[in-house]
Formats: structure tokens, C-alpha cells, sequence
């Protein structure tokens, strides 16, 4: 992919993602993840740093970084060690984080991306394993800080890539695919306003040819328009420092949303010496076969699986089977909506069921702010919609109707509906002959201007025919009866 | 002290276990005269909080039992806690300024299991900051005086040793039947040896280390001091158990050493490393003699081996503990509890004056040298490379380990030195207390300091067995065989046994 900027300038970026992994404890400790209860209330002794007291690996966490190096393709390794990242400050109790440093649990990997229809690798370097900091707050007192630990030693994995990314859009492109990943795995749920799912960015600009330039990193990028704007901002900040001269500088830089601007952090003299060590209270974390195993079979065919194949097996656009593969239940109840339909026309109910999820589902669920996960309809019912309009029981118009009272009474089936409100839909000819003929018979003199040329009453008729029948009248029978009529 | 004083507190564990269950004497006295002993003992700085409230109430629990013939393991037993054990609601202070008014929330395990079984605490035992000591005088609480005395000098106070001084003071003077310790780099077995009584590390991962304020943690395991090798038996037995909240702890069934106990050595191969035996003093030649003969009549086969790797421990061991340490002791940042130094009006002001003025000066050394050694500097050339010759040093043992079943040699050096030397030492001199001791813990063996006789002027000598992973009762085994045939009790029945 060549994007050069003014001409000569190849963008280099690279990125480190931590993800919160979903799980109700904390790393290691029994302590809740999640509560709304107050600062301080999901502490444990081991969470506060007192002496004495010992990490216990939650191997659910474990199986969950497991789940994810299988999501981007990577290496498991039977073996990892966490070490300790040795440094002061009052949001982190013992003076050291637990991470994985010298030997992470997942090397290698990577994750394929799409833009503007060019598919590109980005390569995965590592994921590892680390606690979660407290949070400092110095907006309560003038003179005071407080500390709330409520978030020490919460599990984060460190999704590092390699430097493969060469525009700001496959950045972004690739950061969004590594957050449906992890929410389609089940393994982080994504919600970047909690910062559950953060970016650090590195990124730096060489003419092609040449070896890289030097890198800032951009810590903290938690909504991707940010990561947007802040890497946008940062390489024309680069490009125009050395057009001008001047040079880049190693340092860390933090992005302000309100200015739009990237500011200094810490440069690089200010650097902590972390003295990474093997945690001497943790045994190397040792995975059997068996385990890694029953993960990877355990395993959900992943996205880009789904999709190639729902547009193999389905048929389905492009755009289409990447929405209904993205999201895991999404997927989930297509399938199941097109295996447990009996449709009239199985091929064009592929298309018209994606259809009716991607459209009035999906606007309904957003209308109610109603989650996948809690979805009361039944994909089953769904399935009977569409082959209620397939077989001409009901209109498509009428099959809104039918979904708008379905969704509000998921227990009632598509069927039941269409009969309690007596929406099937009429295509006995016999019952709308007379009708239309006493329509035409009270507009004669539309009638003669229809015959005199002028098409556009033709519409006038079919309106006042579904009037009459209140909608449910078949439209294409409607039209072939008048046309017929007005011969 | 009284006659009667004297005589119940003289009591080894397992007679007055014996006595208080056949309700020969009552607990409730048995208690008192040891809360009494240990105020009347005060001048020897054993304790650095006393509990005796604590301990009352815990004496009324064990009469009961007691009186229904409930009695458990340690039924009334009253003991010193070394104060490196966090016990729930009891101050815990590890000897340090920074800890000095520390109350724990929970009780550790290793103190847990002692409770379970009856024990009875009596206080928490002087020690060496943060167990960094040889010679138990870097506590904050001031220096641990040992009971024991030259019989060429007796006005000159001697050292306990360390870093569990407190606790040997205690078991040596009977001020407390027996004692928790935790031992590092020799923090158990030297001031055994120094004082006259066992000390037993147990292989690395035995103890659980939940609760027990961390100085070094792949190197810490907590044993006991008691003053024969039975009552030290007894005490591992309840010390000892798999943890699931140490994540170190080793999943082996609980044993009970005392009621296995078979004294024997014989047929026995044991190795004598030749570079143990090199270079050392008369007193130390003598009794490591008179120590192999008596092996010998006990039928025990002696084997020259030679551990070459031995020298190395030492360096080695001052690289990989102060590491952990530097790190294990940056929780004590004066920001949840602790002390803190109200001088600073910034945070990193704040982290700076409270550790300087809360750390003794040993315990800033260390945290200088791990902090150094574990640096992009130091990392490759000292702390990986120490990590290298830790694992030589493994190895090396479990080679030797093929051919024998214990290795014997001295616990120290010699005996104790004088309470006014030990300032006097340089740092090297102090941390060359450890030579003997220091291996074990590289290698995460299990190791046995039993008195195996007297220097000229009646200073304890101790004798240490080692072997290998896991292998306590064998240990107790030969040291109770040894301990029986040496028949050493105090300095007045001195048995020569050339």
C-alpha cells in the first residue's frame, strides 16, 4: 500500500492495545471485577499491597488470553513467566505490576484488515498478560489526593503489534477489527468509555527506502475517533518539524481532544528503569496440551471464517455478511433463523432474512437499546415472517406491521399475529373485482382521464383499493386486476 | 525464677504436651509462669510486643479441651511468634520503624495452623529488620541479647544471631517452649547454632509463606526453633501445609515427623564436603570430629564428597535476595499504611523521606543492591548471570544427592560473637555468617542445625544436616539419633565426644 504524504513521506505505526479481560475476578485476586459501590469497596488485602500477601493466578484469565491468541492466529506458549515491572507510584500498591515481560503467553499472530478494498497482514508481536493500576484523584480537595483501588490488579491483555500499519486508516481499521474480535471471542467487552479497551499508538515518518524514523508513542487513545484525529495530528506534526529542520524526539505524548493536539508526556531521559524480574511468588504459568486443546475446540469459528462463508453458502454481499459476522449472537441468529424456516424460495430467503436483521431488526433493537445478548425475539419467528411474505400471505408492508407487534410481543408467533389481526393479506380475485369496479364506477371521470393518457391516476386506483381493503389487499394482484379493468 | 518456675518452664515441648494432657500440671498456670517469665526475661529484648492477654484466653480455650481430653497437637503449648507472622489483630512489625504500628487484618497460615492446634502465643519475637541480619541488631526494637554467656567472658553480652534472634533468645532462655522463625540465608539455623537450640528450614514451599512479611521470596521459608530435635519435629508437623493462597506451596500431604520419628543412622551415607572442613577453627575441628565418630558408632557410612559450587552461594545469594527484597519492600511506601513521613510536600518527597527515615540503614543497603543489580546496568551481568549459578548450585546438590543421603556440615563458622563486635563487622564479615547456611536456600533444600558441642570458652557449636527435597523426616531421623547419642541438653552437661 503506498500512501505517501506530500509526495514522499511513508507513515510507520505501530500499536499496543490493552484490553480489560471480562471476567468476574481480578487477576490474583478473588476480588469483583465489577460493582458500582464506591471507591474502594472491591479491595481485597492482596489488592491493597499488604505484607505479606500473594498473587493466585484466575485461570479463567488465562483461558481468556488463550481464547484471544487463538482469535488473531498466534502462538500459544506452553510456558510463560510474570515478571514484576518495579516502580513507584501511589495508584500502584506493592510498587510493582505483574506483567509479562521476558516471555509472554501468546507470540506471533495477526489479523487481517480491508482498506478501501485492499486486504493487508498486520503481524501481532505478543499478547501478554498484566494487572490493572488503581485510579489517583485530585479533583476532590484543593490540597489533598485520594486513591481508589477499585481497579488494582483487574486482568488487562497487551495485544503489541508489529510495525506493519502505513496509514492512519489502516490503523484505525485494524485497532475497530481487533475490538470486535475480542467482544466477538467474549474475551473484553470493548466498552472504551469505561477504558476497558484502550490504544497506545507508536508512529513515526522516513521517505520509503530509508530506515525508520524516530517514534513517539501516544498513550491512552480510548475512542477511535480520538485515535483518529490524534495520529492524523501527530504525523503532520512530525512531517512539518523535520520539513522545517528540526528533529524528532523519543518521547511519549499524551492526546488532547479539546486542542486536538498531541502533547509531551515524558521524553525518553525521563524513562523508568522497570527492572523487569520473574515474580518469585508465581511459578512459571505452564499450559498442558490438553487445556490449550479443549480451548482451541471449544473455540467459535471466527469472524473472518463466518463471513467468507455466509458469502459462499449464503450468497450474501460482502457488506452484508461482514455485519452478520461481526458480532457472534448476530451470526448465531441469522443461521438460526434460516435453518429453522421452511421457505418457499430457501435461496432468496438468505438474502430477504439478512435483510430484515441488518434492517428493522437492528433499528428496533437501537430504537429500545436492546443488546444482542438480550434479545426476546426469536430467530425462529423472524424466519416465519419472511416466509409469510414469501408465500404471499402476507405484503412486505404488512410484514413491518406484523414485526412492529411481534417485537413488542415476542411470545406471539409471526402466524398467530397475522390471524389475531387479521392481517392476511387478500389475493382472491374475486373478492377485489367487485371492488375495483365499484371504485372506477364512482370515478368516471378519472377513469377517462386515465384512458385519455394520463397514467399517473392508475396510482389513485390502487390506493383507494388498499384503502379498502386496509393494506391487505395483494398488491400485484391489485395491479393486474385494474390494468385489466381499465383496458 | 522459682524452683517450680524453673522446672515448668524447662519442660521440652513434648513433656510438657505429655504432662498438661495427663492434667500433671495446669495450663492456666503453665501459662502464667511463662507470661511471668517472659516480663522477668525483658532485659534480653526477646520481644518485640508481648501478648499476654492473648494468651489467657487462649489458655482458658485449651482448658477446656484439655479437661475433655480434646487436647490437639500443641494443646496450651506457649509460644514466641517471630514478628515477621502477621497475626490478625496483633501488631506486626518485621522489626522495622516503617511497620511499627502495623496492625494485620489476618492471621498468616503458618501462625493459623499453630492456633488450630491449641497453641498459645505469647508475643512476637525480636528480629532483624525485615530478616536482614546475622546477628539480630538491625531491629528497630533494639538488639536481642542471648542468654547464652563465654564462660571466659560472662560479662560480655553475645549475640543471638539472626535473623530470628528473638525467637532463639526465647527457646534458649525458656521464655517461650518452642518458636516460629523464617530463615532466608541461615536466619534459623545460625541463631540455633549460637544459641544451643534446633532449627530446622524446611524445604522451600513446605511453610506457607501467606501472611509472613516477604524479604526474599523464592528464597523465605518459615521452621521452627525449639530446644530439641523432637519438639522441633512436632512444631513443623503443624507448621507445615499446602497452601492453595501461596501459589510457592508445596501440595505434599501433611506428615506428622514426631509420631513417624525412628532415630537412626545407620547405614546412612553421609557426605562430608571437603571445602566445608577446610580452614576451620580448633572448636569447629573438634566438634566436627567428635561429630562424624559419633555418626560413626551410629553406624552411619561417611562419604568425602566435594561441592564445588559452594563458594559461590554466598555472592550469589547477595545478588538474588537484596533483588527480591528491593522489590518486595517498595510496597512500604508510606501511602496505605505504615509510617509515613509528614516532611515532604510532594509525592516523591514523600516515598523518599519515608523510607529513609522509616528503613534501617542494612535494609536501605539491600535495597540499594537489588535495586543496582536488577537495573538495565546490573540485570545481565549479576541478577541473570546469579540466576545461572543459582541453578548450578541445584544441580550440583542433586548430583551429590545420588550418592548420599545427608550432607553433614557446621552451621556457622563459629560461635557467637560479642553484642558489641557485631557494629564493629563490616558488611562482608556479617554476610560471611552465611557461608555454610545459604546454599540450602539457593538450592531450596531442607537443612538442620542441631548442637553438636562447645567451644573452648562454652559457646554452642551447632552441626547441620542436609538433604535432600522434601526430606524433613529423614532429617529428624538422624538428628534425633545424633542429638540422643551427643546428649547435650545445656552448657552444665557438657559431654565431650572425641
Amino acid at each position: 500500500m503506498t500512501n505517501l504524504i506530500n509526495g514522499v513521506w511513508e507513515v510507520v505505526i505501530g500499536l499496543e492495545v490493552h484490553a480489560q479481560i471480562s471476567s468476574a475476578s481480578k487477576l490474583f485476586s478473588g476480588s469483583a471485577v465489577d460493582g458500582d459501590d464506591g471507591a474502594n469497596t472491591r479491595v481485597n488485602f492482596f489488592d491493597a499491597g499488604m505484607p505479606g500477601m500473594l498473587p493466585v493466578v484466575n485461570s479463567y484469565c488465562i483461558d481468556q488470553a488463550i481464547r484471544t491468541g487463538f482469535g488473531i492466529h498466534g502462538k500459544i506458549n506452553k510456558i510463560s513467566v510474570f515478571d514484576r515491572k518495579n516502580y513507584f507510584y501511589p495508584d500502584l500498591p506493592s510498587g510493582y505490576q505483574i506483567s509479562q515481560f521476558y516471555y509472554p503467553i501468546v507470540t506471533g499472530g495477526y489479523v487481517d484488515v480491508q482498506v478501501q478494498g485492499e486486504e493487508s497482514r498486520i503481524n501481532i508481536t505478543r499478547i501478554h498478560m498484566e494487572q490493572d493500576a488503581g485510579k489517583n484523584i485530585h479533583d476532590l480537595d484543593p490540597k489533598r489526593s485520594y486513591v481508589d483501588l477499585n481497579r488494582s490488579g483487574i486482568a488487562l491483555m497487551e495485544i503489541v503489534s508489529e510495525p506493519d500499519m502505513r496509514s492512519v486508516e489502516q490503523a484505525v481499521t485494524f485497532a475497530k477489527k481487533l475490538h470486535t474480535l475480542v467482544q466477538y471471542l467474549g474475551t473484553c467487552d470493548g466498552n472504551m468509555e469505561k477504558g476497558n479497551f484502550r490504544v497506545d499508538a507508536n508512529i513515526s515518518v522516513h521517505k520509503p527506502g530509508t530506515p525508520f524514523g524516530t517514534r513517539v508513542e501516544i498513550k491512552n487513545l480510548n475512542s477511535f475517533k480520538f485515535m483518529q484525529n490524534a495520529l492524523t495530528y501527530e504525523i503532520g506534526r512530525q512531517i512539518d518539524l523535520i520539513e522545517g529542520g528540526g528533529k524528532i524526539v523519543q518521547e511519549t505524548r499524551m492526546y488532547d481532544p479539546v486542542q486536538g493536539v498531541t502533547t509531551t508526556m515524558r521524553d525518553k531521559e525521563d524513562a523508568n528503569d522497570y527492572r523487569y524480574f520473574a515474580d518469585p511468588d508465581l511459578p512459571p504459568l505452564v499450559l498442558t496440551d490438553e487445556r490449550i486443546e479443549a480451548i482451541k475446540r471449544g473455540m467459535p469459528e471466527l469472524p473472518d471464517e463466518k463471513r467468507k462463508r455466509f458469502m459462499e453458502e449464503f450468497g450474501l454481499s460482502e457488506y452484508d455478511a461482514d455485519i452478520l459476522s461481526n458480532d457472534r449472537l448476530v451470526g448465531e441468529f441469522y443461521e438460526a433463523a434460516i435453518s429453522s424456516g421452511v421457505f418457499k424460495d430457501r435461496k432468496g430467503a438468505y438474502k430477504l432474512v439478512a435483510n430484515w436483521i441488518i434492517g428493522e431488526l437492528f433499528a428496533a433493537m437501537k430504537e429500545d437499546s436492546v443488546a444482542i445478548a438480550d434479545l426476546q425475539l426469536h430467530p425462529g419467528e423472524l424466519a416465519n415472517l419472511v416466509a409469510l411474505i414469501q408465500d404471499g400471505t402476507i405484503s412486505g408492508k404488512i410484514a413491518k406491521t406484523v414485526f412492529e407487534h411481534m417485537w413488542k410481543n415476542p411470545r406471539e408467533g409471526a402466524r398467530q399475529i397475522v390471524e389475531k389481526m387479521g392481517l392476511k393479506q387478500i389475493s382472491d380475485e374475486d373478492v377485489i373485482r367487485p371492488v375495483i369496479q365499484d371504485i372506477l364506477a364512482r370515478n368516471e371521470a378519472l377513469v377517462a382521464d386515465f384512458r385519455g393518457g394520463k397514467e399517473s391516476v392508475f396510482g389513485f386506483f390502487v390506493g383507494q383499493t388498499m384503502k379498502h381493503f386496509k393494506g391487505q389487499a395483494n398488491p400485484e394482484v391489485v395491479n393486474a386486476l385494474l390494468n385489466e379493468a381499465l383496458k | 525464677m522459682s524452683t517450680l518456675t524453673n522446672d515448668l518452664c524447662s519442660l521440652s515441648l513434648v513433656t510438657a504436651r505429655d504432662k498438661l494432657r495427663s492434667k500433671e500440671i495446669g495450663v492456666l498456670e503453665f501459662v502464667e509462669t511463662y507470661i511471668t517469665a517472659v516480663q522477668d526475661a525483658r532485659g534480653l529484648n526477646a520481644f518485640i510486643t508481648e501478648t499476654p492477654e492473648l494468651a489467657r484466653e487462649q489458655a482458658l480455650r485449651s482448658e477446656k479441651k484439655l479437661m475433655h481430653g480434646e487436647g490437639r497437637l500443641l494443646e496450651g503449648i506457649p509460644l514466641g511468634i517471630k514478628d515477621l507472622f502477621c497475626t490478625k489483630g496483633v501488631r506486626t512489625t518485621a522489626g522495622s520503624r516503617i511497620l511499627e504500628n502495623f496492625i494485620p487484618q489476618y492471621e498468616s497460615t503458618v501462625s493459623q495452623n499453630l492456633l488450630d492446634e491449641g497453641a498459645v502465643f505469647l508475643g512476637k519475637t525480636n528480629m532483624d529488620e525485615f530478616a536482614m541480619g546475622s546477628a539480630n541488631i538491625t531491629s528497630y526494637f533494639g538488639p536481642v541479647i542471648s542468654p547464652i554467656r563465654s564462660t571466659e567472658h560472662l560479662e560480655k553480652d553475645l549475640v543471638p544471631g539472626g535473623s530470628s534472634g528473638g525467637s532463639a533468645t526465647a527457646v534458649a532462655a525458656n521464655i517461650a517452649v518452642a518458636a516460629t522463625a523464617s530463615d532466608t540465608g541461615g536466619s534459623i539455623r545460625q541463631p540455633a547454632s549460637f544459641t544451643g537450640t534446633v532449627g530446622i528450614k524446611p524445604t522451600y514451599g513446605l511453610c506457607s509463606r501467606y501472611g509472613m512479611v516477604a524479604f526474599a521470596s523464592s528464597l523465605d521459608q518459615a521452621g521452627p526453633i525449639a530446644r530439641n530435635v523432637r519438639d522441633a519435629a512436632l512444631m513443623l508437623s503443624v507448621m507445615a501445609s499446602y497452601d492453595p493462597k501461596d501459589s510457592t506451596s508445596l501440595n505434599v500431604p501433611r506428615t506428622n515427623y514426631l509420631d513417624a520419628l525412628q532415630p537412626s543412622a545407620k547405614g546412612l551415607k553421609i557426605g562430608i564436603p571437603k571445602e566445608c572442613f577446610e580452614n576451620l577453627s580448633d572448636d569447629l575441628t573438634r566438634v566436627m570430629r567428635g561429630s562424624l565418630d559419633t555418626l560413626s558408632h551410629l553406624g552411619a557410612e561417611t562419604v568425602d564428597i566435594s561441592l564445588k559450587m559452594l563458594k559461590y552461594a554466598l555472592p550469589t545469594y547477595y545478588i538474588i535476595a537484596p533483588a527480591e527484597a528491593s522489590s518486595n519492600l517498595a510496597r512500604y511506601d508510606g501511602v496505605r499504611y505504615g509510617f509515613r513521613a509528614t516532611t515532604a510536600d510532594n509525592i516523591q518527597d514523600m516515598y523518599a523521606h519515608t523510607r529513609r527515615l522509616g528503613f534501617g540503614k542494612e535494609v536501605r543497603r539491600r535495597i540499594f543492591i537489588g535495586t543496582y543489580v536488577l537495573s538495565v546496568a546490573g540485570y545481565e551481568s549479576y541478577y541473570v548471570m546469579a540466576q545461572k549459578v543459582r541453578q548450578k548450585i541445584t544441580q550440583e546438590f542433586e548430583e551429590i544427592f545420588k550418592h548420599v543421603d545427608v550432607i553433614i556440615m557446621p552451621t556457622t563458622t563459629g560461635g557467637a560473637f560479642g553484642l558489641e563486635d557485631g557494629p564493629k563487622m563490616s558488611a562482608v564479615d556479617m554476610y560471611l555468617n552465611d557461608i555454610f547456611t545459604v546454599a540450602l536456600n539457593m538450592a531450596r533444600l531442607p537443612g538442620i542445625s542441631v548442637p553438636g558441642g562447645y567451644t573452648s570458652d562454652g559457646l554452642p557449636l551447632g552441626v547441620q544436616f542436609i538433604g535432600p527435597r522434601l526430606s524433613e523426616q529423614l532429617l529428624f531421623n538422624v538428628s534425633a539419633a545424633f542429638e540422643d547419642a551427643v546428649q547435650i541438653g545445656d552448657a552444665t552437661q557438657i559431654k565431650e565426644t572425641i
